[in-house]
């Protein structure tokens, strides 16, 4: 189902005009934000399909880079986000594609500093709702709606294992889990869906086990 | 509590012998483990924003572009003034409340996504119309929002409820539909009755494209968010009246999805067909551009 509360449909509470250029964008932008784990100081965005088109207009150009300062759907500074941007020192270029994406509204943010980079797709799918879709190269489908633990590790046998046995020691239920790999034996990430919040401590004892290479609360 | 089709429900509500507004309630609860404080009292702050975003527009607010804004209150301002309506007072009503959600929204204001943001206007316009011609209390405002939510709920599940997947039927037209079904509700009606109202409106929408003109929710959104309100409010009537929908509303939404489905992407809010396309769309695109998005 992709769209699970009442609240998807009635809501959100939105700056707009639209809520699949505006809010599912915005979405889209805080997202990547949270995923890169700070500001970023360069960004790339590519639009796609009805993005490319009607970008200017809509306002999505502006609701990205809100997004990614990590304002909400109803944040009124939105309107004002691209000066906010630059005075926060965040150079953002946008980048038309005329490729053929799966969604008529997707766009790619390619996020940078001096630490590291990170490239993240989303789709907007209507609604105000939106999904990640790709995430440094991984498939993925992740929603936002609940609290997310992405770990990025080893391909090797028992890492998926060890990472449920830390969630289970701190009373975390696994909602929806989603394992992929670039190739076999390589470099894996995991998304995992939990019911409670993932605690500090237990992010901590992720991220000590051997095989994990990263570990990103959402 | 779950339910995917509008025909799962209302059986539902029909065999706890519950109205769709409780049904949704009790669903959301479940679902996310919350109170009924908590579930409550979040859709009534939706509420508030909506009321905002009606006085707002009836004031008279303009977009950024030019191409919407003090509709709402023109049209306010006959249905006071003018000697005879040819609509009627309610119908005015409806549609200025609806026109100003519009407004708000093209304008960059506050508003609550129902189930889009181009199709913000219809249910606001309606319930806050339809209260008070029915008195209705606070906590039936809310319901109605519930209600609304049901049917969005089964229609974005099964269908589709943007213009960019499935055109403006998706969007304006699933608006309509979710909300004459809370009209019914409101108005006292069964919830086999909301669900003929979801099936007669969402009819009369079917084929609606998304052609936006220069790209922007304004021309024709805020227009066809005021003909919605009013479509809305006509097919509450009828299904209070008795009358029924030949096809089901679950096979409605069938259709609606398949013909968005065969719809070509040029009409799907691309801004390259439909009115986008015609000349005066063209030469608007160029005047608030600069040059064409799509040239």
């Amino acid at each position: 189902m992709k769209y699970r509360s009442v609240f998807d449909i009635i809501g959100p509470v939105m700056i707009g005009p639209s809520s699949s250029h505006t809010a599912g964008a915005a979405r889209i932008g805080r997202a990547a934000r949270l995923l890169f784990g700070r500001q970023p100081q360069r960004v790339g965005i590519t639009l796609y399909g009805s993005f490319a088109k009607t970008y200017r207009g809509h306002g999505t150009d502006i609701a990205i880079v809100g997004g990614l300062l990590n304002f909400d759907t109803d944040d009124e500074r939105i309107v004002r986000s691209l000066d906010l941007a630059k005075e926060a020192g965040m150079n953002v270029t946008f980048i038309e594609s005329d490729e053929r994406r799966e969604h008529p509204n997707t766009a790619r943010l390619f996020l940078e500093d001096e630490k590291g980079s990170l490239e993240v797709t989303g789709v907007s799918i209507g609604g105000g709702k939106m999904e990640i879709v790709e995430l440094n190269g991984f498939e993925l489908k992740l929603s936002g709606t609940a609290p997310a633990l992405l770990v990025t590790h080893h391909d090797r046998y028992g890492a998926i294992a060890k990472v449920a046995t830390v969630l289970a020691d701190h009373r975390i239920n696994v909602g929806y889990m989603q394992v992929s790999r670039k190739e076999k034996g390589s470099e894996a990430l995991m998304i995992i869906e939990t019911d409670q919040t993932v605690s500090d401590t237990a992010e901590q004892a992720i991220a000590q086990l051997p095989e994990v290479t990263g570990v990103t609360v959402m | 509590m779950d339910f995917r089709t509008v025909a799962e429900l209302v059986e539902l509500a029909e065999t706890e012998g519950l109205s769709i507004s409780e049904v949704m309630i009790q669903k959301e609860m479940e679902t996310f483990a919350k109170s009924r404080a908590d579930v409550f009292s979040q859709m009534e702050k939706n509420l508030d924003v909506m009321e905002k975003a009606v006085h707002k527009g009836l004031k008279g607010i303009h977009s950024h572009s030019g191409l919407s804004g003090g509709d709402a209150a023109k049209i306010r301002r006959h249905m006071e003034e003018a000697p005879v309506l040819l609509s009627g007072k309610a119908v005015l009503d409806t549609v200025s409340r609806a026109t100003a959600v519009s407004e708000t929204n093209a304008a960059m204001g506050t508003v609550v996504a129902t189930p889009t943001a181009g199709a913000c206007g219809i249910l606001p316009g309606c319930l806050f119309s339809a209260a008070e011609r029915l008195n209705s209390d606070r906590e039936t405002m809310v319901r109605a929002l519930f209600v609304s939510g049901a049917i969005g709920y089964c229609i974005a599940n099964n269908a589709f409820i943007s213009g960019a997947a499935g055109g403006c039927q998706a969007e304006v037209g699933s608006a309509t539909a979710m909300t004459a079904a809370a009209m019914v509700e409101m108005a006292g009606g069964t919830p086999s009755m909301s669900a003929n109202a979801v099936a007669i409106a969402l009819k009369n929408m079917l084929g609606l494209v998304c052609d936006p003109v220069a790209g922007l929710v304004e021309a024709p959104c805020v227009k066809r968010n005021a003909m919605g309100g009013a479509i809305a409010m006509v097919a509450a009537d009828m299904a209070m009246a008795g009358v029924t929908s030949v096809i089901p509303p679950d096979e409605v939404i069938g259709a609606m999805y398949q013909i968005g489905q065969n719809m070509p992407n040029s009409l799907k809010e691309t801004a390259l067909g439909g009115l986008a396309a015609t000349p005066t769309g063209r030469a608007l695109e160029r005047k608030i551009f600069g040059q064409p998005n799509n040239e």
